[in-house]
């Protein structure tokens, strides 16, 4: 959006385009607005799909016959390419989905976070599916996920989570090619199923080594950063020294020395 | 700057190719373009220019006052307050700007003084060798010879022996003192060789140190565990203490776990294994596990470890595998250490024995 805007401004400075390039920048515009729109309502609504109706679980297992089973087998019971999906759970199914990560693009070092393929209501039915076929963890419910201990949830997350998130949850990598995501602007809800299940390479925090109140603390505390700026000002993305040594190689040293080059002149 | 004393123009003397004589001297290739022409500048020529100068250096200086009265300002009027860390951000940003603008001002405009303003006279130094004359570097010889002469600092040896022992040993109080700083009341070549575990200590999670069952774990399960009673100690010790003793806990399934021998095998309890988080490179910490491969990443170097192989060093430059806690549970359910670590954690030392 704020790149349009920026075009658009260039573009009426200079004068060059044509008259058709606003039109078309301002369709653009409209279709990015509205295509994220359209993605952030669907990945964030909470539709209130009864998990254990027999016509949810049908449904569900159509889609799972026609979008999962070439991988996971057709009672989910894992072939070669794909594991098991026997008593995982529903909130394994409705984080994979539900951040796009499954189904699987193609084969790589991990499953990355794209697009979401389902509706919510489609998620769900799979999620219904997969947590009919054995007991597994359950999608957290709402109250779960707010009003915890910010100062707690911090602790909990600079010792079990911030090794591989990055103490700001910016993300960072790890062996051959995988990496531990970002976790800004991921929903509270995929966060808790994450630490629930643990996905792909990311280990396991069930509810006896993090309970439940200690999970909503990190939950709140990774709510808390993101809604507060850094109190040090600009952060770089909170990669930590690799952006921070750039940005002052680059501005820093070039100030000096185009200062350097400035004293040393002739004055004309 | 020296004058060329021997008073010739501009090129390297000949006599100095003469007194060598073995060198090969290869004829100059290039004319020596001699001095660029004088140049006037433009504050020199237009009067405007150097008033337009003038003003420039003053208003720099008058900025320079201004900033400082800012930074003081903003020390008054941006105070820090306590529990708002976003107080601390203006204060410390609006002082430095300050401070900083009226410094930089200060120096720029005296640059910009001194090569607009002040008079513009060229004057040529030219190069000389270093080497001092025949003369200067004989009298030099004479002086040293004359003063050991006088001093008698060859000729009265006993002098002279004292004086160089009295110089080895003024530094010898500064060793003691430094020495001192070291802790004396315990040997750090035990200190490092132990940690806080013990046999029959329970493994606790950190930092709530609670104590954990072995059937809280699942399978790909990872828990930051510490020693029993370790949060009760002060802080200051609590935290030397955890430096050594911190623990990795994880559950794999009982398969995936190879052991080079039955005793080894005996220090996991079904599929759970615990390992030191020190890493055996420079002591960083290492828990970036990855639940499907059993790899343990060390993030300030990138040492890999193979926990499905007792931790082996699958790269990277970790000299050792990450040592192990054996473990197994006591009557309750919960994992106890059945000894402490049996090799010393972390780096290398000078008197660790591999």
């Amino acid at each position: 959006m704020r790149k349009n805007m920026s075009e658009s401004k260039a573009a009426r400075r200079n004068g060059r385009r044509g008259p058709l390039a606003s039109v078309a920048l301002i369709l653009i515009g409209l279709v990015a607005t509205g295509g994220a729109y359209a993605a952030f309502s669907s990945a964030s609504a909470t539709a209130s799909v009864d998990l254990s109706s027999p016509a949810v679980i049908d449904e569900g297992q159509k889609l799972f016959a026609a979008n999962c089973s070439t991988c996971h087998g057709q009672q989910a019971q894992g072939t070669e390419n794909g594991p098991s999906l026997i008593g995982v759970g529903s909130a394994a199914v409705d984080f994979q989905v539900g951040t796009g990560r499954m189904p699987m693009q193609m084969s790589g070092p991990q499953a990355e976070q794209k697009p979401v393929q389902f509706t919510d209501e489609q998620t769900k039915a799979l999620a219904a599916y997969v947590a009919s076929l054995a007991p597994g963890p359950a999608i957290p419910s709402q109250s779960q996920l707010e009003g915890g201990n910010v100062s707690n949830g911090g602790e909990l997350f600079r010792i079990n989570c911030a090794m591989c998130h990055n103490v700001a949850g910016a993300g960072g990598a790890l062996t051959e090619g995988k990496y531990a995501p970002e976790l800004k602007g991921v929903a509270a809800v995929h966060v808790y199923e994450a630490m629930l299940t643990g996905p792909q390479n990311m280990p396991v925090f069930n509810d006896l080594n993090l309970t439940p109140e200690e999970k909503k603390d990190i939950i709140s505390y990774l709510t808390y950063i993101q809604e507060n700026p850094s109190a040090g000002g600009l952060e770089l993305s909170n990669l930590g020294p690799v952006s921070e040594g750039l940005f002052l190689w680059i501005f820093g040293l070039g100030a000096i020395v185009a200062l350097t080059v400035w004293v040393t002149a002739k004055s004309n | 700057m020296a004058k060329n004393e021997s008073g010739k123009a501009d090129i390297v003397p000949a006599n100095n190719a003469e007194a060598t004589g073995t060198g090969v001297v290869a004829p100059d290739a290039f004319a020596n373009p001699g001095l660029p022409p004088h140049r006037p500048r433009v504050t020199d020529l237009d009067p405007k220019a150097a008033k337009r100068a003038e003003r420039t250096v003053y208003v720099l200086f008058y900025l320079s006052i201004a900033a400082s009265v800012f930074a003081v300002y903003a020390y008054m009027f941006f105070p820090i307050e306590p529990e708002n860390v976003h107080s601390v951000r203006m204060n410390t940003l609006y002082l430095g700007l300050g401070i900083a603008f009226s410094l930089l001002a200060i120096g720029i405009a005296a640059v910009h003084w001194g090569k607009a303003l002040m008079a513009d006279k060229e004057a040529v130094d030219h190069r000389h060798p270093v080497r001092g004359t025949e003369e200067t570097r004989a009298r030099a010889v004479e002086i040293f010879r004359e003063s050991d002469e006088e001093s008698g600092f060859s000729r009265r040896t006993l002098i002279r022996n004292g004086l160089i022992g009295a110089l080895i040993a003024f530094p010898l109080p500064a060793i003691a003192l430094f020495r001192g700083l070291a802790p004396m009341d315990v040997d750090p070549n035990n200190e490092l060789k132990h940690t806080f575990w013990k046999k029959g200590m329970r493994l606790t999670r950190d930092p709530q140190g609670t104590p954990i069952k072995a059937s809280e774990l699942t399978i790909g399960s990872a828990f930051q565990v510490i020693p029993e009673g370790l949060v009760d100690l002060p802080e200051h010790e609590m935290l030397d203490a955890k430096a050594k003793a911190a623990v990795l806990l994880v559950r794999l399934k009982k398969e995936d776990l190879n052991w080079t021998s039955k005793e080894r095998e005996s220090w996991s309890y079904e599929g759970i294994v615990a390992y030191s988080k020190i890493c055996t490179h420079v002591g960083c910490p290492v828990a970036l596990y990855e639940q499907q491969t059993h790899h343990l990443l060390c993030p300030c170097h990138q040492s890999q470890f193979d926990i499905s192989n007792e931790c082996a060093v699958i790269f990277g430059p970790a000299a050792r595998p990450l040592p192990q806690l054996p473990i197994t549970v006591d009557a309750e359910g919960y994992l106890v250490a059945t000894s402490d670590f049996t090799e010393p954690v972390g780096p290398s030392f000078w008197e660790r024995a591999n």
